[in-house]
């Protein structure tokens, strides 16, 4: 890497005068770009072209045979198939149920430990704790601790005379057992985000607005939650889209039974594509998701720009 | 207002109820752990029965078993090596990179950030069905090969070349360039100046990288197979018996051993890490 970059003190310069100053620091800039640029396109660029090529063909990995199918795949999901609709619908109950109840906890955990207080510390440090542990491992404890009869939750619950349903058995409670301790992993990042979001508000705002006999709701209502409208929106975009990419927690949690009842989308693929070898199929799901995540990204985007 | 609730009182009453809030708040975080770590303690038979933080008889025989269930020793050291070279990778490549789109004049430079930005947003998903014919063709299937490519070059690398980006266009020229006047090279102007100036950042990229590497999931699952190339994610949910249920005592042993290390340098650590994250995401 190093030897191939041109070294710039005068005596190279003078074996090339040719190269104009500009032309020189175009020439370094790439190199110094090279390895990312490479890695781009072909761990990205070229995949995500070859994977618009897969999407038109019926290709299954244990015939191994492509054969050109036009749009088949992508009416075989958005008209034939009623799984795809089952898993888009689990996809967004998912999103739905995840980014506000993320967005709210994180929020009210960072109003409560912007300040500075003994112990804040400590807080903030264990609330935080779920987002540096392993998906994984995460997911293994809570599938642990939610087991049916003999589970850790439903013995607490029969102490105070609850019969807790199995948990991780029944698709509607699955689903949620999955999106509430999704949150309690992730909640830690957003707020961190409110936390220094609201450090940057400078305190004169508060202080004024109590002279002038604003309640603590009002000054919340009023000053602060306007100024945190541009993190809300960075927020909002970063937890939807890591919604819709869930897969290690619910791969370990449920295996998105029962019942296909938390079957999301990014699982729906890893399905297709590595279990049962569609790869065509999987490929035109793939596509999918590329265009929800990206009109997710335009629409926040655009929002974004209109409130600043 | 009374004699007795005098602004002072009020306010530690007040203090008083937050804290306990809290401290009610912080249990589904903290006692999954506490749960994780003395379940691992518990013989197969107590695992199940009725729920005490303190296991009755302390098995530890649980955690050398964990060693002979399947090449648990291996498949950490696996995680480990991983996380280091993808960790060393990245800050090379990604701060090469910041450092060309932050400080340097080239046509074309607008258009690869563009670039990159898309590929940022896009989840790994999308493009893992090629990149898994890529890596057979390539022959690295059932290697370590694409656990470091496919992090150090995806969305986690882009991230952190825009991090460096960031961070290097906040720094000041006047350095670089008295640098550039004693005759360093680019190359030299990047190791010499901007990179020792670059601490904070290069440590925010460091601590995301590792973990990101360390809890990877998807790219073990999908491109390796033989049990001794298995990363940790991978090996814990291995630990079942033939029928595949789990063997519940031999897993949370298992999962407190790739835990426990992370969390206690974590909580060593706790300012440093939290803030890498927070540099991170407001870029975003």
């Amino acid at each position: 890497m190093a030897d191939t970059l041109p070294m710039r003190d005068t005596a190279r310069r003078e074996d090339a005068p040719w190269l104009t100053l500009k032309m020189r620091e175009a020439m370094e800039a790439w190199l110094f770009i090279s390895p990312t640029l490479a890695g781009f396109l072909i761990f990205f660029g070229g995949p995500l072209i070859a994977v618009v090529w897969y999407s038109l063909t019926e290709w299954n990995l244990l015939t191994q045979q492509a054969t050109f199918v036009g749009l088949d795949n992508y009416n075989d999901a958005l008209f034939r198939n009623p799984d795809f609709w089952h898993v888009v619908r689990n996809s967004v109950i998912f999103a739905v149920g995840l980014v506000p109840l993320n967005m709210a906890l994180a929020l009210v955990l960072a109003l409560a430990l912007s300040g500075r207080f003994a112990g804040v510390v400590v807080f903030r440090t264990v609330f935080f704790a779920p987002v540096v542990t392993s998906a994984v491992a995460w997911a293994i404890v809570w599938k642990f601790l939610l087991q049916g009869e003999a589970g850790f939750i439903n013995q607490i619950l029969a102490l105070v005379g609850i019969d807790g349903p199995n948990w991780l058995r029944e698709p509607n409670w699955a689903m949620a057992a999955v999106i509430v301790t999704r949150v309690i992993k992730m909640v830690g990042l957003n707020m961190i985000l409110y936390i220094a979001a609201l450090q940057a508000i400078p305190r004169d705002y508060g202080a004024a607005a109590r002279l002038e006999g604003a309640s603590g709701w009002q000054i919340f209502r009023w000053i602060v939650w306007p100024l945190l409208g541009p993190t809300t929106l960075v927020i909002m975009v970063i937890t939807t889209i890591g919604s819709f990419k869930v897969f290690d927690h619910i791969y370990q949690m449920t295996g998105g039974g029962p019942e296909n009842g938390t079957l999301v989308l990014a699982f729906y693929i890893y399905q297709q594509g590595f279990q049962f070898f569609d790869v065509g199929y999987a490929s035109a799901l793939a596509m999918i998701m590329f265009v929800i995540v990206m009109v997710l990204t335009i629409f926040q985007l655009a929002l974004r720009r209109r409130d600043t | 207002m009374t004699a007795f609730l005098t602004r002072r009182r009020i306010r530690i009453i007040n203090q008083v109820c937050w804290t306990v809030a809290l401290c009610v708040a912080a249990i589904p975080f903290v006692f999954p752990f506490l749960w994780m770590v003395s379940s691992g303690f518990k013989s197969a038979a107590e695992i199940f029965g009725s729920p005490s933080l303190v296991p009755r008889e302390w098995q530890w025989r649980n955690f050398i078993d964990v060693f002979n269930h399947q090449p648990f020793a291996r498949q950490y050291f696996n995680s480990l090596y991983i996380a280091v070279i993808v960790t060393a990778l990245t800050l090379l490549v990604s701060s090469l990179a910041g450092y060309a789109l932050a400080r340097m004049r080239f046509a074309g430079a607008a258009l690869i950030a563009l670039l990159l930005v898309t590929a940022l947003m896009i989840p790994e998903e999308v493009t893992i069905i090629p990149n898994f014919f890529l890596m057979r063709w390539a022959g690295l299937v059932d290697t370590h090969w694409p656990l470091i490519l496919l992090p150090t070059f995806g969305p986690q690398g882009i991230m952190a070349t825009f991090l460096m980006r960031q961070y290097f266009l906040a720094l000041p020229r006047e350095l670089e360039d008295a640098g550039k006047m004693d005759g360093l090279s680019r190359l030299g102007v990047w190791w010499r100046i901007a990179l020792p100036m670059s601490r904070p950042a290069l440590a925010a990229v460091a601590i995301i990288t590792f973990l990101n590497s360390w809890n990877l999931f998807l790219e073990p699952l999908i491109f390796v197979s033989s049990l001794d190339k298995f990363t940790l994610p991978l090996a814990l949910s291995n630990f079942t018996d033939p029928y595949g249920t789990p063997l519940w005592h031999l897993q949370l042993a298992a999962t407190s051993l790739a835990v426990v290390p992370i969390l206690v340098v974590y909580i060593i650590a706790q300012r440093q890490i939290i803030e890498s994250f927070a540099l991170s995401g407001v870029k975003g």
